[in-house]
């Protein structure tokens, strides 16, 4: 059907956005390479010199750069734990024959909407606080001590805000998942007597680990990229305890003006993107062709 | 008289669906309704659920600020305007990648998809430094600019998904009817492709409000939307949950609502068709 004609005209309009995706990756990302080999500070303009790999062998080599990558496998980890975890449950739960199904899945689904400012600021304020928060107040009234989540464990306050917005998004990919599920392959089971336990593990789980998988992939390529969460509680602090290697490229950059250095840290962020944008393109790539 | 069994099943689920999804949903409730309260009840211990003195005290506060109504405006700006160039952009492509799909179709739109997984950082730096020397730092044109081309692929991609479910016989029907070009596309495809279209519109509407990374570090004062304002909370002064909570509110409220209007669309959109 698709005549030489058409084909010229197809090409005509796919161009624009080829294009412009063309110059919006390639122009910014080579400028950050060629940054990352220079010595360049804002403050001192006009005295950039190519000094090789030494950006990255400074970076590389902070105790800052280590203490950041633990911090962002502890958040990815974390988050993807609880949200995958809490996904299948509620997918499960949300799945049963209810009352008021599409009222408790509206609910569910809310904090996805929130903007991330204000979710971390909502919790940090008004439910972690250790004097004012709902959290201590409901510790006190159960004779126990206010826990000072940030300033005892600012990461995993973190993780757990991050948590919160993302349970949503786990839990409605995995419910879709679910209710493409052949309900009379669990009658049957039903029938030949199989448990719960073993409908769930057998039945259910591996049906899901295809959406388990999207969902892992695509929540660690947002998750690496956390940033609003930590700029508006903890900027990174105390020293780094809460700094994921996007605030440290950040802080690096636009905070001591270290134009060389936050450079060869986004290359960084990028290769370990990377890593994970491979198996997750993989995964989509197949599912286009069937 | 029949005697109907009791589903105690039913009964436990519901009940127990119902805790978790008010727990679920309970900070936002919590912030709606601490909009309401004087700082000095919002901060009370025992805290006050709902017999309090309601009062509108905190959103006149936060309206009487000279620049609330810019932030907000910003907000409408840069996510409507984001999304209404992308889709300008994005539909002839999708189009013509749906209808008539060469060799490369598939390899452009898994490069496309490959774009989004760039992490900002990094190019953070050539985009802040090119923006500071074309003069489009802290501008709403800056924001629309990067916000479109972050959305851009998400946007093709939904796009293409509903695009390729247009059964093209149709088209060789209306065709085959004699119908021109130009009536065949106002006629026949068009009200086949609004829905899809309507809802990638919602969905990256919300996408561009939220958006919290280059909203906040390319801008500074005109072109700040509400992610920046409600930002500027994190060091505040004296007492201030109540003006929190109502800015808070004010900044969320449209969203949530247009997003529980297009909550089927999510799952389509944020996995690329991978999950469906």
């Amino acid at each position: 059907m698709a005549t030489d004609h058409s084909r010229v005209t197809a090409r005509f309009m796919i161009s624009p956005a080829v294009l412009l995706l063309l110059g919006w990756m390639i122009v910014p990302l080579s400028m950050t390479i060629y940054f990352s080999f220079l010595n360049y500070n804002l403050l001192s303009p006009g005295l950039e010199e190519w000094i090789g790999l030494t950006n990255y062998e400074f970076f590389l080599t902070d105790p800052a750069f280590f203490e950041a990558l633990a911090n962002t496998l502890q958040l990815v980890l974390g988050v993807l734990f609880l949200t995958v975890c809490g996904g299948v449950g509620l997918a499960i739960l949300l799945d049963q024959p209810m009352w008021g199904q599409g009222i408790v899945r509206i609910l569910v689904i809310a904090p996805f909407f929130i903007m991330p400012t204000v979710s971390a600021l909502v919790w940090k304020n008004m439910f972690m606080n250790p004097v004012s928060g709902l959290f201590a107040y409901l510790a006190k009234s159960l004779g126990l001590e206010a826990f000072d989540f940030f300033g005892q464990a600012p990461l995993l306050s973190i993780t757990l805000i991050v948590a919160w917005q993302w349970l949503p998004f786990a839990t409605l990919i995995l419910l879709t998942a679910l209710q493409s599920l052949d309900k009379e392959q669990i009658e049957a089971a039903k029938m030949d007597g199989a448990w719960k336990f073993s409908r769930f593990f057998y039945i259910v789980l591996p049906h899901l680990s295809r959406a388990i998988t999207v969902v892992v992939l695509i929540l660690t390529i947002f998750l690496l990229s956390i940033f609003a969460e930590i700029l508006v509680t903890t900027n990174g602090g105390p020293g780094y305890a809460s700094t994921n290697i996007t605030y440290l490229v950040y802080a690096q950059s636009l905070l001591q003006f270290d134009v060389g250095g936050g450079s060869a840290g986004g290359i960084v962020a990028v290769i370990l993107a990377n890593i994970v944008a491979v198996f997750l393109m993989r995964m989509i790539g197949k599912n286009l062709d069937s | 008289m029949t005697q109907k069994k009791i589903p105690y099943q039913k009964i436990v689920v519901t009940a127990f669906a119902w805790f978790i999804g008010v727990a679920i949903f309970f900070p936002i409730l919590w912030t709606f309704l601490t909009g309401f309260k004087t700082e000095a009840t919002a901060i009370a211990s025992p805290p006050v659920f709902l017999g309090f003195e309601w009062t509108l005290e905190n959103y006149k506060e936060v309206l009487d600020r000279a620049d609330y109504f810019r932030f907000f405006m910003n907000s409408v700006i840069i996510s409507v305007g984001s999304t209404v160039l992308g889709l300008l952009i994005a539909i002839p492509a999708a189009w013509a990648m749906a209808f008539v799909p060469g060799r490369q179709t598939k390899n452009i739109l898994m490069w496309m998809l490959s774009t989004k997984m760039l992490p900002p950082v990094g190019v953070l730096i050539p985009i802040y430094l090119l923006f500071r020397d074309f003069g489009v730092l802290d501008t709403r044109v800056g924001l629309v600019f990067v916000l479109t081309m972050i959305n851009l692929p998400i946007i093709v991609w939904m796009l293409y998904t509903y695009f390729r479910e247009i059964p093209g016989e149709i088209l060789e029907a209306a065709r085959m009817d004699g119908a021109p070009l130009l009536n065949e596309v106002v006629y026949v495809l068009t009200p086949m492709a609004v829905p899809g279209i309507a809802s990638t519109l919602l969905l990256n509407i919300i996408l561009a409000w939220n958006e919290a990374f280059w909203t906040i570090n390319l801008t500074t004062v005109d072109a700040a939307p509400l992610t920046a304002f409600i930002a500027s909370f994190s060091s505040p002064e004296g007492l201030f949950y109540a003006k929190l909570s109502a800015a808070s509110t004010m900044a969320i409220a449209p969203i949530l609502v247009m997003g529980w209007f297009c909550q089927k669309q999510l799952v389509r959109g944020l996995t690329f068709g991978a999950v469906k």
